[in-house]
């Protein structure tokens, strides 16, 4: 039995930690590091088979934040984990430390590829699936994308590649929170139908709540059953989800929250504590 | 070009066979590939629609399932190829060298080189000399796209033996490489003893007067203009530089210190390549005088080969020329 609470809890706990940091940087991304925060916590404290203290053991599933600027998204689950210390995430941002601005895999451990500028993650996802199954490795690797990020070309080359190479030890993760920096995806550029588009092109599709810990952990066990196509998991987001001041708002895709605004919002997801 | 005609030979070969042998750099890289397909089993292949051209398509015939054609998608070639880097492989990843360069640069900028992906980016048809299919497809831009990359090292073969050595070379080296291969036969330019070493130049001979740092197919036409200039009573020597990136600078002050001018040729714009790399050291170093033989900040055309480097005064007879007009 999958232990719900302790994934809703280490959730709440990765919020906490996202705004400090992003408070004390002063600048960052706010509104899709909360969006992604259950389906992150789901993948390293439920799905995913890594070594905090051996970072590049052969045996690790991967995980590709295409995604970038969700970097502070990254950093804490990593610190939770106990890839480095909690402490660190206070130097976000900042001259000289390891956690820049977006992922660099050469600063920090647990970081698998630098990413950021957007649309290229899907690519090396692909490229790492291929060579885990040319070394006959049972690793699964995970990507996560933005939703405004598939209006990239890219995208749809490596969407293809993944198909035509029939990648089942990979998992598409779109959080869906429908809001771009600009404003609404549908508006800015309409990337509607998702779920069509990818099964056109031969990639299995399951649409979730990317905030119902229940449906995330069933979609990340069924993607494992999936043979000869890779898999997506469609995630229905709110950008700034968990913290109602920042909900639904692309004001708060890159600006990070004023210290009375963290204060608000710790306040906010300390009364939802377990 | 069908299927069949493009495979040209299977036979076992080794990096000495490629000596004194006139073919195509890209001739000599398809054959090469297959052989550190066989010694090593990381190697792996891929390739955007043109392996026939690229003469990759060699190696998906010895190793169908190390080879991967990503069809016309030169961007995700280059993130894929990351990827399996990434995973422990050796990939070589090949296309035409303005997509490759062109298309991809910021995949390999922020992807492969900014995660420091162990990548060979081999690329056939650099330069002019692509000849008839015109501007579009001559790359003269390459090597400027890649040098100004940190962590890229860049290297332009001469001839076939060179490119065999640079290619084994590139694949024992942790790095992103760029190697940049030419459509055209060229002639065999390096001795038999010759030694490939990433950053390091190889002097022919050095003059008293005049030196001419070149690489590519622009080595050949050096030597021949050496010829001519040392009959005229003119020292002139000749300098291979097939690492653009990093360069040979302890070389180049030798060089330099010998020389009343210097000529860089390259089958390349003049801005950014080769002659940009040695005139930016010279100039802070040692300065001296400095031509820069190379297409002249203009695209291509379409043409025979031959024709076009006459057109574009990439021969011998123009570095001679240019030569006794700046000698003074």
């Amino acid at each position: 039995m999958t232990d719900l609470s302790f994934l809703r809890e280490m959730a709440r706990k990765l919020r906490v930690e996202i705004l400090k940091m992003l408070t004390k940087a002063g600048s960052g991304h706010t509104g899709g590091s909360l969006s992604a925060a259950d389906i992150v916590t789901a993948l390293y404290f439920y799905k995913m088979r890594h070594d905090p203290k051996n970072p590049k053991w052969e045996g690790r599933d991967r995980f590709v934040l295409s995604k970038g600027h969700a970097a502070p998204l990254l950093y804490a689950v990593l610190a939770l984990c106990g890839y480095f210390d909690v402490a660190l995430l206070q130097t976000l941002r900042q001259i000289n430390s390891p956690l820049q601005g977006h992922p660099c895999c050469k600063s920090l451990p647990g970081i698998e590829v630098s990413t950021g500028s957007l649309g290229q993650g899907l690519s090396v996802a692909n490229g790492l699936a291929l060579g885990l199954k040319l070394n006959r490795s049972s690793s699964r690797v995970y990507c996560l994308l933005g939703d405004g990020e598939i209006q990239e070309g890219q995208i749809w080359e490596a969407s293809m590649t993944a198909s035509h190479y029939k990648l089942d030890n990979l998992c598409a993760i779109i959080d869906n929170n429908d809001l771009q920096i600009d404003g609404c995806c549908r508006e800015v550029m309409n990337i509607y139908p998702i779920d069509e588009k990818f099964k056109a092109f031969g990639w299995h599709v399951i649409k979730i709540d990317g905030h119902n810990m229940e449906e995330i952990v069933a979609a990340l066990d069924e993607v494992e059953k999936i043979k000869n196509k890779p898999s997506l998991i469609l995630a229905k987001t709110i950008k700034g989800k968990g913290v109602s001041i920042f909900e639904g708002k692309a004001k708060y895709h890159g600006v990070a929250p004023t210290s009375e605004e963290l204060e608000i919002a710790l306040k906010e997801l300390n009364n939802g504590k377990n | 070009m069908g299927k069949t005609e493009c495979i040209l030979s299977m036979s076992k070969v080794s990096v000495k066979d490629f000596f004194g042998k006139d073919m195509a750099t890209r001739d000599a890289y398809g054959h090469i590939l297959v052989e550190l397909g066989k010694n090593n089993p990381h190697i792996v292949v891929l390739d955007a629609d043109l392996s026939c051209s690229t003469k990759t398509a060699l190696f998906a015939k010895n190793f169908p399932d190390r080879f991967f054609n990503m069809g016309i998608a030169e961007q995700d070639m280059m993130g894929t190829a990351a990827g399996l880097a990434l995973s422990g492989k050796i990939p070589f990843a090949s296309t035409f060298a303005i997509f490759a360069t062109g298309r991809a640069w910021e995949q390999i900028r922020q992807t492969i080189c900014y995660s420091n992906a162990n990548v060979k980016i081999v690329a056939t048809h650099g330069g002019i000399t692509v000849g008839e299919d015109g501007a579009t497809h001559q790359a003269l831009e390459d090597v400027a796209l890649m040098r100004v990359i940190p962590t890229m090292t860049v290297i332009v073969p001469a001839d076939a033996y060179e490119t065999a050595q640079c290619i084994i070379s590139a694949s024992e080296y942790n790095g992103p490489v760029y190697i940049r291969l030419g459509r055209a036969k060229v002639p065999s330019v390096l001795p038999e003893e010759y030694n490939f070493k990433i950053g390091k130049a190889y002097v022919f001979n050095i003059g008293k007067e005049v030196n001419i740092i070149a690489n590519g197919m622009m080595v050949a036409e050096a030597l021949k203009a050496s010829e001519i200039l040392n009959k005229e009573g003119i020292s002139t020597g000749v300098i291979n530089f097939p690492t653009v990136k990093p360069l040979d600078e302890v070389s180049l002050l030798q060089i330099a210190r010998s020389s009343k001018l210097i000529i860089t040729a390259e089958e390349h714009s003049i801005i950014g390549g080769l002659g940009s790399a040695v005139s930016e050291f010279l100039s802070e170093n040692y300065p001296v005088k400095i031509k820069r033989i190379g297409v002249k900040d203009t695209f291509g055309c379409s043409g025979s080969w031959k024709e076009l480097m006459k057109y574009y005064g990439l021969t011998a007879e123009n570095i001679v020329k240019v030569v006794r007009e700046n000698l003074t």
